[in-house]
């Protein structure tokens, strides 16, 4: 039903199209002179129709299924929902909404038989609604663009005005991400704040989020102390960074300034395959190959480590972080003034010193917030931690040790079936939200230094 | 000269030059020998990367089966019962008949003989008899896959020095291996079912169709979405924003979201999409549009690159003909930036089919053992199926990930390398 509704716009707009245009022409062909060209008249009316319709059955699209399960839910014999939480409610209405499509497990209650036909016959009425009022709304504005097709319209204005529209709406939808992100996750935070104190969320430090579903398991109480899961990113970024800048580094400088043309053409794109791996490609290479190693070579030093060690997800990380820190300290390098090398080497400087000693401090900046962006990256990066760290929240700055991380936490609370008035749902969205906030002020820092330096010079 | 009158000196400066020379080109030496370390591991890693994907990798993409003449036997399998039937047992027999040493009697013996084959062998069987019926009856020649342990021994993944009570295989059942690859029934094959086929809780019958498609679908959302609105925030910020206030937290807020982790935008997906909107758990479309907020901040930025590379030039003379803004821009600009903007865009797809965090959060990691028909459908995707397989505690799925990871790896080069050929082909030098 939704694809004839959007099959009856498409025809409806296109026939719009094509009567503006035809009428457009016949006064032209009449003898008046047109404002705007034919073609531009079509085009009015195949936007005008195009542009509120879609909105309309987009809106009526998302409404449709809360509102019918309202009404279903609130036609239910009186007493049903008494003492439900909001999981069982969902599993009711997924059991009926399974019945009316047809498939029915065992004996259903005869209230259930019911509420399935209620269903599935408001669905009937609402696609068909839908239908009408996508007919009815093309006509209506088909009519009234006919209407407006005179010599002086001036159609050419009213399409730019419209696409004008469309593209300030576009831009505007980066602003609606934002904004969605920080309402979501500031309204799930409110939620868990009200469970958990802030106090204890900050600064508590005990992270154990396995908390009884029902009230006859057995489980930990629950602890929701955020500051071994942000110690533990910390370790396993400190790892990723001490990795990633000193190779990335040296490797910028060397192709920048040292390796024959032919290298550079080689080792440049071979970087940057490097940095288009999949995260989750790196986070299998973390437990195929690198964990196994540092243990077998733990173990040859006579030392026991972790399977899932800091230390192995950390060092994948800062391999996946090297062409990363190289591209953004090539910039930061090429930047400087070629008057300032070539005063340097005219000095008698050797090219080293002239790299050190010039260069390099003027690069500084813009190679700080390279690496700033990295370490932003690195805290929110998750598969490589999801599937090569822990899961247990330890206090531990030793990297041998099994950590876990902020990512690695929202995912695993997430995973599966979730209902959103759980403690253990609304602690991913607390972390979430400090991961967010986080990396926020690290971006804006970095790009702040990055964009700074880049003027300096200018 | 005073310095060479005053030779009492014991330094001149050329001297203290030359005397320095060596330690300062030594100095030289060492910073490039750091640098060619530094780049050389980079590339060792590399070469590791791709060099055990592919040695685990590259076992996945061979089946081993078994070739077996079946008697298929009319007082087990019924033209009135079909599609049911005692296809295994069938098969079991069959098998049976190749190895002397069994006694067709012994339940226990004819159980391992029958864990010899895959759980697909008798459905393989079903669908041909179901086909045509009139095989009962008869005696047919058919190959069908192993199960995963013997497919393992088959590619030497077993180390059969190991002591029997840790291996996943006895002495026996190798006996029964060693005896079928003796009279040569076992056969290795291209394993054409690890594009064709879905999910499966077996190693030897997975494969990533389902996922593929998923990808497919959700790619589709993502690009019919990110593709539209991100060319229109492109263009109207680089061609018509006015330079203010608003303008500038626009710009702000797309540098600002490209660099937030995908994590949080699958928590916005689950909080907002699915919480808020109602819809569908584990649907690539919910998938797509999730990818396509990431995505979208990528194609406006090269979008706006490539506008800006456009010459001024072309603008002037366009408005100097009589064209408006909008003509200049849509008839003009954007088609001789389109190259660039297509690029940016396949680049921004790319990374949106490798990534994998945001669909896990809206369950995207369901187990489906059917391909999606729409989008709307419960499906995986290709890195979220690799994520899948790399938690599997079977020995067969390591080697199904690294094959997975290989066909993620090969759409992946295919895309960017469309997008450089698009680059070099159609880009203007002006």
């Amino acid at each position: 039903m939704t694809t004839l509704a959007f099959a009856i716009l498409l025809m409806a707009s296109l026939a719009g199209y094509a009567l503006n245009r035809r009428a457009a022409t016949g006064i032209r062909d009449g003898g008046a002179r047109l404002h705007s060209v034919s073609n531009y008249h079509g085009l009015y009316a195949l936007l005008l129709m195009l542009v509120p319709v879609i909105v309309v059955i987009l809106i009526w699209l998302v409404l449709q299924g809360p509102v019918v399960n309202a009404m279903v839910m609130s036609a239910l014999p009186a007493g049903t929902m008494d003492g439900l939480d909001t999981g069982q409610v969902d599993l009711i209405l997924a059991e009926i909404r399974s019945i009316s499509g047809g498939r029915i497990f065992g004996k259903p209650d005869p209230w259930k038989l019911a509420a399935a036909e209620h269903l599935a016959d408001l669905r009937q009425l609402a696609a068909l609604s839908l239908v009408l009022l996508t007919a009815l709304l093309c006509l209506a504005i088909m009519c009234f663009a006919r209407q407006k097709v005179t010599a002086e319209f001036r159609a050419r204005q009213a399409v730019e005005r419209i696409i004008s529209g469309l593209m300030i709406f576009c831009s505007v939808v980066a602003i609606f991400t934002t904004v969605g992100i920080v309402t979501s996750l500031a309204f799930e935070t409110y939620e868990f704040l009200r469970l958990v104190p802030l106090s204890e969320f900050l600064f508590g430090l005990n992270w154990e989020p396995q908390i009884p579903i029902r009230a006859d398991q057995i489980a930990a109480a629950g602890a929701f102390g955020w500051i071994p899961v942000i110690l533990g990113t910390i370790v396993i970024t400190l790892v990723a960074i001490v990795i990633a800048v000193p190779i990335g580094l040296l490797s910028a400088i060397y192709l920048f300034e040292f390796a024959p043309k032919r290298i550079r053409a080689v080792a440049k794109p071979l970087l940057e395959i490097l940095a288009g791996v999949p995260t989750v490609v790196y986070g299998f290479f973390a437990i195929l190959v690198v964990a196994p190693a540092i243990r077998s070579f733990g173990a040859s030093m006579g030392i026991s480590v972790a399977p899932n060690t800091a230390l192995a997800a950390g060092s994948v990380m800062g391999i996946m972080l090297v062409p990363f820190i190289s591209s953004f300290a090539d910039d930061a390098l090429s930047a400087v003034p070629r008057a300032m090398r070539d005063g340097a080497l005219a000095l008698g400087a050797t090219r080293a010193e002239m790299v050190l000693n010039v260069l390099f401090p003027a690069a500084i900046p813009g190679i700080v917030g390279g690496a700033l962006l990295a370490v932003s990256r690195a805290i929110g990066e998750t598969m490589i931690v999801v599937m090569a760290a822990g899961l247990m929240a330890n206090l531990t700055l030793n990297p041998l040790e099994s950590v876990t991380t902020v990512t690695v936490q929202i995912v695993t609370l997430l995973i599966g079936d979730t209902s959103f008035d759980n403690p253990k749902t609304l602690a991913a969205f607390a972390l979430g939200m400090m991961l967010f906030l986080v990396t926020l002020v690290i971006n804006i820092f970095a790009l702040r230094i990055v964009r700074k330096y880049r003027e300096a010079y200018d | 000269m005073t310095d060479i009158l005053s030779g009492s000196l014991p330094q001149t400066t050329m001297d203290k030059v030359r005397g320095s020379l060596a330690r300062r080109h030594r100095k030289q030496f060492i910073l490039q020998a750091l640098g060619i370390t530094a780049i050389s591991l980079a590339f060792l890693m590399l070469f590791i990367l791709f060099a055990s994907l592919i040695s685990t990798g590259h076992k996945a993409f061979t089946l081993t089966k078994i070739k077996l003449e079946v008697f298929i036997d009319p007082e087990e399998i019924s033209v009135e019962r079909l599609p049911r039937g005692n296809f295994d047992d069938v098969l079991a027999t069959a098998l049976a008949a190749d190895l002397p040493s069994v006694d067709p009697n012994d339940r226990a013996a004819m159980r391992a003989v029958g864990a010899i084959l895959s759980n697909g062998a008798q459905f393989d069987l079903r669908d041909r008899v179901v086909a045509d019926s009139a095989l009962i009856g008869q005696t047919i020649n058919i190959s069908v896959p192993v199960s995963d342990p013997y497919d393992q021994l088959y590619k030497n993944l077993i180390d059969r020095t190991m002591p029997e009570s840790l291996r996943r295989l006895d002495d026996t059942q190798i006996g029964y291996y060693d005896k079928l690859i003796e009279i040569g029934a076992i056969t290795s094959s291209l394993n054409t079912g690890l594009l064709t086929n879905a999910d499966s809780r077996f190693p030897e019958l997975a494969g990533l169709r389902g996922a593929i498609i998923g990808s497919f679908w959700a790619l589709l959302i993502c690009f019919l979405i990110s593709f539209p609105v991100g060319i229109g925030a492109a263009i109207y910020l680089e061609e018509f924003a006015p330079k203010n206030k608003l303008s500038d937290f626009i710009e702000v807020n797309i540098n600002n979201l490209a660099a937030v982790p995908s994590v949080v935008f699958g928590l916005l997906a689950l909080a907002v999409f699915i919480g808020w909107f109602g819809m569908p758990r584990s649907a690539p479309f919910v998938g797509g549009m999730t990818l396509a907020l990431m995505t979208m901040p990528t194609i406006i930025i090269a979008t706006r690159a490539a506008l800006k590379a456009v010459p001024p030039s072309i603008r002037e003379a366009a408005l100097g003909l009589g064209a408006s803004k909008q003509q200049v821009v849509f008839g003009h600009v954007v088609p001789l930036a389109m190259p660039g903007i297509l690029t940016g865009t396949i680049i921004g797809l790319a990374q949106a089919l490798g990534e994998t965090a945001p669909l896990l959060l809206i369950g995207m990691n369901a187990f489906i053992t059917s391909a999606p028909a729409t989008p709307f459908d419960s499906a995986t995707a290709l890195p979220t199926q690799i994520f899948i397989w790399a938690d599997s505690p079977e020995r067969g799925f390591v080697s199904r990930t690294s094959a997975a990871i290989l066909v993620l790896l090969t759409f992946l080069i295919m895309m960017n390398a469309i997008a450089i050929y698009l680059r070099s082909k159609f880009e203007r030098k002006w």
